[in-house]
């Protein structure tokens, strides 16, 4: 790999080829201030705050987008620079409410960071606030114009890390807003709630609906008893927002804070994703065996089944009839657990904890989830109201001591737990349909292939002398490629070469996903994704077919995967929507 | 022949001031005299152009062209030069021609327009290949394809010192040269036709009257940096050049001269329209190639460069129309023809759209290194209506203003840079002693900032802010601070901004600032407008003593502010008075004053 | 005319510059160009072409042609008219409306008079004629 000698502040370094000016200066010790750039994003150049200048020349760089070059000799700060930084971040301040105080992002906000930075004590320009109202519309996401500094992150991760097109420039110049295409409300956009522009967007301008207000009003509810389930990307998530390090997992404080919190009963969504696994691992050998509809793809994201219904809505049958984790949970709580621990289903009001912005439409997506005969799942409340929640409840976090969670839906596998990651389904699915299918275990359980982030993951596994071709994709805008592939196949009456396709919507999969604490970078993804997979390493159970509650479900409940009472429990359809109402 | 002599008398205002009516009227006494009179045509014209030299007479079929004639000189005139066939010497410009039959091709210039770009245009009908082929067209792309290498044609480039006539004045062959080693199978050409500066119209008029021009210098590009698609975007206001360059592109198309193995040379080459949809930022490079892509014409960071990392991601060339016009005449009479017109950094002519407060407005076309002078007073004719020069301004949105004293600046890419404005791509206003020059800065900050994509902090909000500072002072609001903090934005958009128009919106304003800091200060200390410009800094009054009572301003008001009765001093209600000048400019006694 | 040659572009151009050398020196037939570019339709140049094909038509001329060509320079006195008569000096005119048009018609076309106060010069040489090649 090349390399190119360049001085920052005339400081030598040496760096690859190719790297930025801004990462240049990160290797010499200087940061060099940033607002609009994001690592997950093509360097956009909108806030003009990273400028940098080379020495013996006039011309100004800005230090996201450049790249070094030999020779080059960079001054990241000098007087004129700070006056030019200083004078534009007085600008964007003129144009954003100083209501901190009483802001969603207060103490979490670049904003308010970068003020702090630079020691911003006045306001030398006049004070100009966007006059148009929140957008509450949408189930999961909140549009607020008013904090909105154009930086152009919003725009940029819906169209080109989705590719779904629901926020766009509208307006020029001073006129400019981010918002849906012909001034739509969110919810009538094509919007998927992903929530990918929540944990981008730099301020308070877009945030998730926030229900702690309802969960406590449940808790304190004398009628209600409250029974919570959290999801696999929680225990790795919530250890950053108490100031662990990234991926450490805090699964037995999670539920001892749960209990702290009046939950009557704790459950584990993983024992819904080996559920998940059964269902939907039988539906795939039945299809392989009967042929099809193939290639089969994954249901348990909410944000790629609306992407599908609205995009390609011609390829619904390929979509796997099985519910999500989350909700195959939520439906058994209210049946059987219910029935079990005498609870009345009526009164019994469940939560899931998520690291998603969609799942909290997911609950209402369509009567199916209201299997259980009352709404399966009351409540999803996102990592990051979890965290609020426990913080201002006087909880301790990090002094809580470990507890178990609440049988028989609490136990779970290391299949089920690395759902959260991106390929997780699909190594989960493989170990136990290798065995439905060919009798036997597999030997080594880590399919590595699956794992990691380059954005489309292939390969083929053998069950035992049938080849089944697997795909991995992750981030909405890289899973059209499969889709236009299955469609040109089905157009000539073929099967596009896959059996198996797992789609996540957030790249890097649920533990990045719109309701994960914010900040998420590759280098985040790796190690929140890390400590799933130690979870599973250190699991006893390692597959979805031995978890001893699963096979006590469907001995004393469901009977058999895909049994008629499974079917009307853990299993949903699709259907066609527009991609703007209204 | 219906007369054997046509003897031309210059009209302009400049010669009738100096007798040349009286010269007219001598000459047809001559004819008479001499008996003649059926047999030569005395024709008075409108002006020349040359008024420096006047009067000027000019006998025709001869172009025997006369300058400095005096009254008395018309008897000579006729009796030497029509009737005896022997040209008055001492009188004519080109004394050298007298020997021969002058053609006005062979006389050297007395005019200082050089037209190369314009080379064509208003000689052949743009609807026509063969009047084009017919003077030297697509013998450029002759030589590229069949006596040229690509590198023979960059160093021909080189040697012309060509440079962009977008603004930038980037070296023409550096561009090609970097796009050229790009290693990518797939490039382009692009044809930047979105002039959007308010008052230029030279890529307009290029377009419209010899749109093969462009179409052959493109193929031409095309051959040497590797590329078989090429792209004019162009502007959708305008509709008749878009017209013309699809007619000429069909008509080569038969030829065979774009498209598919182009003169059996084996290369593919052609050309699509794009239009623009109404944004000057879409002139930047790298907005107009995000609009072509179908986005929003938002400029991206540059590096990467587009002839790195152009059109979709792929190496591409793009370089203005008039860049694009001077290629062809470069290839087929060599750099050396070239680089003889201009000055040493700076080769060639350019193009320069004359207009404002000056006699005769156009487009003039100056080899580099005319002086602005040149340009206003001579070429144009000096400023119209007897008034006092005040300034002009080059550049476009994107320059400044220059005073009296710079009038002696030479135009290229370095000296107008220097004395505090820019040539940019060719705009130029003038202005006189009526102009306020703070509403000349408020007026391109209105555009600048209507115009500005709305992507970076600093143009989007700063551009903003300026405009309101200045919308403040010209309604008489200002205080002596607005003047630092205009500074101050206008440093942080000039470092900050992401591209040239949030990076030169505030130059209007600091190059005003700092030759017309007194008109500034007149507006916000005096509260007064000195031009008598600014709306809400002046008042229209009846001066009683002038006042005839003949009630034409009373009726003409829009808004009946003026009062009296027949034959009685009228009176304006300033409360109602809108100040929109009509009273003003009706008035036959002057009985009404601006303060 | 189908796709051509090197060789048949080479032709081409010398025919159409013997044809066009033909008509300046030998031409039989008289010239109208209009000046039709957006300025120049700006300042009236439609009605003026309608102008002199309304007077050609009147007075049933037949011999001329009238075509258009691109800007000539001359902005502030659209619109131009360049008017090619044999056996006349080739003049442009500015300032021509409906009115001046007739006036070329009738005493420039029809008597070979020059018409009064609309003479103007074009601003800079034709190089193309001037130099002749490298």
């Amino acid at each position: 790999m090349s390399t190119v000698n360049i001085k920052i502040n005339g400081t030598p370094v040496e760096v690859a080829a190719g790297t930025s000016i801004l990462h240049a200066a990160r290797q010499a010790g200087y940061k060099i201030p940033t607002l609009c750039y994001h690592e997950d994003l093509v360097p956009f150049g909108s806030c003009g705050l990273c400028i940098v200048k080379q020495e013996g020349s006039t011309k100004i760089l800005r230090a996201c987008a450049a790249t070094a070059f030999e020779g080059m000799s960079i001054i990241t700060h000098d007087p004129e620079l700070h006056e030019v930084r200083k004078t534009i971040l007085e600008m964007i301040l003129s144009t954003h409410p100083s209501s901190c105080l009483t802001c969603i992002r207060n103490g979490e906000c670049e904003l308010q960071d970068l003020a702090a930075e630079f020691g911003i004590r006045e306001q030398p320009f006049e004070v100009r606030l966007s006059d148009r109202p929140v957008d509450t519309s949408s189930d999961s996401i909140v549009l607020d114009p008013e904090k909105c500094i154009k930086c152009g992150r919003c725009v940029q991760v819906c169209q080109d890390l989705q590719g779904v097109f629901a926020l766009e420039f509208i307006g020029r110049g001073d006129d400019t807003i981010m918002a849906p295409a012909a001034m739509l409300q969110l919810e009538d956009s094509p919007c998927v709630r992903c929530g990918q522009c929540v944990v981008h967007c730099p301020v308070g301008a877009i945030y998730e609906k926030d229900e702690i207000a309802t969960f406590r009003d449940a808790i304190n509810d004398p009628d209600k008893q409250v029974v919570v389930q959290i999801a696999p990307s929680i225990r790795v998530g919530l250890s950053e927002s108490f100031g662990l390090p990234a991926g450490t997992v805090t699964t037995k404080r999670i539920y001892a804070a749960l209990r702290k919190l009046g939950a009557v009963a704790v459950h584990d969504t993983n024992f819904g994703a080996d559920l998940t696994i059964m269902e939907e691992g039988s539906e795939l050998l039945g299809r392989i065996a009967g042929g099809g509809p193939l290639p089969q793809f994954t249901s348990c994201c909410p944000a790629w089944v609306d992407y599908i219904e609205k995009y390609y809505p011609d390829l619904l049958d390929y979509v796997s009839s099985a519910k999500s984790p989350m909700q195959m949970v939520g439906a058994v709580q209210k049946t059987f657990y219910a029935d079990r621990t005498k609870i009345d289903p009526a009164k019994m009001y469940t939560v899931a904890i998520m690291p998603c912005t969609a799942k909290k439409y997911e609950t209402l997506r369509d009567e199916s989830m209201y299997s259980s005969g009352h709404k399966d799942v009351d409540l999803v409340l996102t990592t990051r109201e979890f965290a609020r929640l426990i913080k201002s409840s006087g909880i301790d976090f990090l002094s809580l001591e470990e507890e178990e969670s609440d049988n028989p839906l609490g136990e779970y596998s290391g299949a089920g737990t690395i759902f959260g990651a991106t390929g997780g389904v699909m190594e989960a699915a493989v170990r136990t349909a290798y065995h439905v299918a060919t009798g036997k275990e597999l030997e080594n359980v880590d399919v590595e292939t699956v794992r990691g982030l380059e954005e489309i993951k292939k390969g083929t596994v053998d069950f035992d002398g049938t080849p089944v071709r697997v795909a991995v994709v992750h981030g909405l805008s890289h899973v059209a490629e499969l889709l236009d592939e299955v469609r040109e196949a089905k157009a000539k009456g073929e099967q596009a070469p896959y059996e198996f396709i797992e789609v996540m919507a957030c790249r890097g999969g649920c533990i990045a996903g719109g309701g994960q604490p914010y900040g998420a970078t590759d280098i985040l993804r790796k190690e929140r994704a890390a400590g799933l997979y130690a979870d599973d390493k250190a699991s006893e159970v390692r597959c979805s077919h031995h978890n001893e509650s699963i096979i006590k479900l469907y001995d004393e409940f469901l009977e058999k995967p895909l049994s008629e009472k499974a079917h009307h429990l853990l299993h949903t359809t699709y259907e066609t929507r527009s991609k703007y109402t209204n | 022949m219906a007369f054997r002599n046509y003897i031309l008398v210059c009209g302009g205002t400049a010669c009738e001031s100096i007798k040349s009516d009286q010269i007219y009227k001598n000459l047809i006494k001559a004819c008479e005299d001499h008996g003649i009179a059926d047999e030569v045509q005395i024709v008075k014209t409108g002006c020349f152009g040359f008024c420096e030299q006047g009067p000027i007479v000019k006998v025709l079929p001869e172009d025997a062209f006369y300058v400095k004639v005096e009254p008395k000189d018309a008897e000579e005139i006729i009796a030497e030069h029509v009737i005896k066939g022997r040209q008055v010497e001492r009188l004519l410009y080109d004394k050298s021609s007298s020997t021969r039959h002058a053609r006005v091709e062979d006389i050297q210039f007395y005019q200082k327009q050089f037209r190369i770009v314009l080379r064509n245009c208003g000689f052949i009908n743009p609807e026509s290949i063969d009047e084009y082929i017919a003077r030297e067209g697509y013998q450029g792309l002759e030589r590229a394809l069949f006596e040229m290498t690509s590198e023979d044609i960059i160093e021909e480039l080189k040697n012309s010192g060509l440079r962009g006539r977008g603004g930038a004045g980037f070296p023409t062959w550096m561009k090609w040269n970097f796009t050229r080693q790009a290693k990518e199978d797939i490039k382009y050409v692009v044809c930047n036709a979105d002039e959007g500066d308010p008052g230029a119209y030279m890529d307009r008029s290029t377009l419209e009257g010899d749109p093969h021009s462009v179409i052959e210098a493109m193929t031409i590009c095309g051959k040497t940096i590797g590329a078989h698609k090429g792209y004019i975007y162009i502007r959708a206001e305008y509709p008749l050049a878009i017209d013309r360059l699809e007619i000429a592109m069909q008509q080569a198309r038969e030829y065979g001269l774009l498209g598919k193995d182009i003169l059996g040379s084996g290369f593919d080459f052609d050309i699509e329209i794009r239009l623009g949809a109404g944004a000057f930022v879409c002139g930047e490079e790298t907005a107009l190639l995000q609009s072509i892509e179908g986005k929003r014409g938002m400029p991206q960071p540059r590096p990467p460069f587009p002839a790195v990392k152009g059109l979709w991601g792929k190496p591409t060339v793009i370089n203005n129309v008039e860049t694009w016009a001077n290629i062809p005449v470069i290839i087929t009479r060599g750099a050396t023809w070239f680089s003889k017109i201009g000055t040493s950094d700076s080769k060639g002519t350019k193009v320069f759209a004359l207009t404002g407060k000056i006699r005769n407005s156009g487009l003039v076309e100056v080899p580099m290194g005319t002086t602005l002078r040149d340009i206003i007073f001579d070429i144009g004719g000096g400023i119209a209506g007897g008034k006092k020069f005040k300034a002009v301004q080059t550049g476009g949105p994107s320059g400044g203003v220059l005073t009296e004293e710079y009038l002696d600046t030479p135009i290229d890419f370095g000296s107008l840079v220097k004395a505090g404005s820019m040539m940019g791509s060719g705009g130029m206003i003038v202005m006189d002693e009526d102009d306020c020059i703070v509403d000349v800065a408020k007026f391109y900050l209105d555009f600048s900032v209507d115009e500005s994509c709305g992507k970076c902090a600093p143009c989007r909000i700063g551009g903003k802010s300026l405009h309101r500072i200045l919308e403040k002072i010209t309604k008489g609001n200002g205080v002596i601070e607005d003047i630092a903090t205009m500074e101050a934005i206008g440093e942080a958009m000039k470092k900050g901004s992401l591209c040239a128009l949030g990076q030169t919106t505030p130059n209007p304003i600091l190059s005003s600032l700092e030759h017309f800091k007194d008109e500034y200060l007149a507006h916000i200390e005096d509260k007064k407008c000195p031009s008598g410009t600014c709306k809400d800094l002046i008042s229209y009054w009846i001066l009683e003593d002038k006042c005839t009572g003949c009630t034409i301003c009373a009726r003409k008001c829009p808004v009946d502010a003026i009062s009296g009765a027949r034959k009685e001093i009228h009176v304006i209600d300033q409360a109602a008075c809108t100040q929109c000048g009509v009273c003003y400019e009706m008035c036959r006694f002057d009985a009404i004053e601006i303060r | 005319m189908a796709k051509m040659t090197l060789e048949e572009l080479r032709k081409l151009r010398q025919q159409v510059q013997g044809d066009l050398q033909k008509r300046d020196i030998e031409g039989k037939d008289s010239r109208i160009i209009i000046g039709m570019g957006t300025c120049g339709i700006a300042a009236g140049a439609k009605e003026t072409l309608d102008g002199f094909l309304s007077a050609l038509d009147e007075k049933k001329i037949t011999n001329i042609s009238v075509t258009q060509t691109g800007c000539m320079g001359l902005c502030y006195v659209e619109p131009t008219v360049e008017v090619i008569v044999p056996n006349m000096p080739t003049v442009i005119y500015g300032k021509v409306d409906k009115e001046t048009a007739k006036k070329i018609i009738e005493e420039h076309i029809g008597a070979g008079r020059l018409v009064t106060d609309h003479i103007y010069d074009r601003p800079a040489a034709d190089i193309i004629k001037k130099d002749g090649g490298r």
